[in-house]
């Protein structure tokens, strides 16, 4: 089986500072990757680099693409590059303001993916919009409400359906749960776990939320100071960690 | 006191060309040109006057036009301004007319390829109120991404049940720009693809775009929700036209109202075909 996503000695400098160095993995598909590390330990930087956010110094990015297969993304035209990061990939940002358009209805959100890529029928739009309002738990009677209306976890939804409406293959997370209360996270995740499966999505979640790769992920990587210290198999990785770092990671989660 | 012709000075104008030349190599593209200051406020067409300065000859026949009036204050004062330092020839009649400054209208008496129409135009980027970045505005049209624009029809829709954007009505160019026709009544958009050369010009923001003979203009829309050139229905209220842009006038205290041609031109025109010998519709003449 190819690989989806081919990530090959991937290395970002802030000047003298490293970002993140010597990152490789392979990412099948329908396989879900957490990343996982303290606060500036290069996991978001990483993952900006591969969603081609950031330019990474040096490196590969091989997406397994639907029309031509493995193409190494740094060297596509940025049209190309575009054109994938509202098709096959999303991006689901920290803070929902980010990724959404707050000025325009929960319904335009969804829509807008769908139109980027050619929908011209109000009608057809507005139905899958509404659609993924639901499957997002969203009542579609708020279709035409602006996300500033919201509440965090609304917008968090409503951030997963804009994203997943043009059925990605790839999803990037940058903390999808950061910033909201307990409760709220463990609906979302649950949510998010339905999807993942029943879409057979591929992902890397960048968190620094253990519970969160304990539900999404099967595999993990554990990263500090910019270098990958540990990867395996999720359970494996928490139940039985084997680097110092993740050691500590491991034994800092509060049991309640 | 006494100006080069046209105010500007002979290398300024050469520049504007060349802008313009490549506006029209490009349909639709804004091009940066350096805008100069000219002797009027920003908004009051310092973008149209730069354009028609490069375009005027000593044989031109000048006649401006401001929301299809030529009796008020910006049409008067910008035919005034090339009348004194052009010494060119100008006219209240579009048919007589060879270059035309309009601020948001386009006349009704259509236009013949001998003519160029030159817009004032305020703000030069259709994106602009969907994406504020400049840079990211550049990439979209650069990538020919369009969605954004959908999105603020689609908005429309949701929120009023029809396309509500009345003015500066969105429009594809040779399928390839997106571009902002300057606010004219989307009554207009129709009459873009015309015989005439239509030139844009937006001074304070420094870009100059235009529209060659016979340009495919496509106004954007959705394939259930289609582009309507809707108007007041009315008829004017003085020469009974139908088919001609309506301006309602509010009249007295009571709520009394009329409808009128917002083009004077052609409204006079078409009153003294009805009456021509009643002094009162005979055009002015200068």
């Amino acid at each position: 089986m190819t690989p989806l996503l081919q990530v090959r000695n991937i290395e970002k400098r802030y000047g003298a500072r490293i970002g993140c160095a010597d990152v490789s993995f392979d990412l099948y598909p329908g396989e879900v990757l957490g990343i996982v590390g303290e606060s500036g330990s290069g996991k978001s930087t990483l993952l900006n680099c591969l969603a081609g956010h950031l330019a990474p110094d040096q490196g590969e990015v091989i997406f397994d693409t639907r029309a031509d297969g493995p193409r190494d993304v740094r060297q596509m035209p940025e049209a190309e590059r575009r054109m994938l990061s509202r098709t096959d990939w999303a991006f689901v940002h920290q803070n929902p303001r980010d990724g959404l358009r707050m000025r325009v209805s929960a319904g335009g959100n969804v829509g807008e993916r769908l139109m980027a890529v050619g929908a011209r029928h109000y009608g057809d739009i507005r139905e899958t919009a509404g659609e993924w309002l639901t499957k997002v738990e969203i009542d579609t009677a708020r279709m035409d409400d602006r996300p500033s209306a919201f509440s965090g976890g609304m917008q968090q939804r409503l951030q997963i359906a804009r994203n997943l409406v043009t059925g990605p293959r790839l999803v990037f997370m940058d903390e999808p749960t950061g910033g909201l209360d307990v409760s709220v996270q463990a609906r979302l995740l649950d949510l998010l776990r339905g999807l993942v499966r029943r879409m057979g999505l591929s992902a890397i979640i960048v968190t620094h939320d253990l519970a969160v790769v304990r539900l999404l992920a099967d595999r993990l990587m554990v990263m500090k100071s910019g270098h990958v210290v540990e990867t395996g198999l999720t359970d494996q990785v928490l139940d039985d960690p084997q680097h110092a770092y993740t050691q500590l990671l491991v034994s800092s989660v509060l049991q309640v | 006191m006494s100006y080069n012709f046209a105010y500007l000075d002979e290398q300024t104008k050469r520049m504007i060309r060349r802008a313009i030349l490549k506006g029209v190599a490009i349909p639709g593209y804004q091009v940066p040109f350096a805008s100069r200051e000219m002797p009027m406020p920003y908004g009051w067409g310092t973008g149209g006057v730069q354009v028609s300065a490069a375009c005027l000859t000593p044989d031109d026949v000048f006649k401006v036009i401001d929301q299809g009036a030529d009796d008020t204050t910006n049409a008067v004062s910008i035919r005034r301004f090339f009348e004194k330092t052009a010494g060119v020839a100008v006219t209240e009649s579009t048919a007589e007319a060879t270059v035309i400054q309009t601020r948001h209208r386009i006349p009704e008496t259509p236009l013949r390829a001998d003519q160029i129409l030159i817009y004032q135009v305020p703000i030069p980027e259709p994106l602009r109120f969907l994406e504020p970045r400049e840079t990211e505005t550049r990439k979209m049209h650069g990538l020919e991404e369009y969605g954004l624009m959908h999105v603020k029809l689609y908005e429309d829709i949701a929120r009023h049940g029809e396309i509500a954007t009345a003015y500066a009505y969105p429009v594809k160019v040779e399928d390839r720009y997106v571009m902002d026709p300057s606010p004219i009544p989307k009554f207009d958009n129709p009459k873009l693809e015309s015989p005439a050369l239509q030139l844009f010009g937006a001074g304070r923001e420094q870009r100059i775009y235009a529209l060659p003979p016979y340009t495919k203009v496509v106004s954007l829309d959705f394939e259930d929700y289609p582009f309507d050139p809707s108007k007041a229905h009315h008829p004017c209220a003085l020469c009974g036209a139908e088919d001609s842009y309506l301006d309602e006038v509010i009249v007295d205290d009571a709520g009394g109202r009329m409808f009128v041609c917002s083009d004077t031109d052609y409204c006079a025109g078409r009153l003294t075909q009805e009456r021509p010998h009643d002094p009162a519709f005979a055009s002015t003449q200068y």
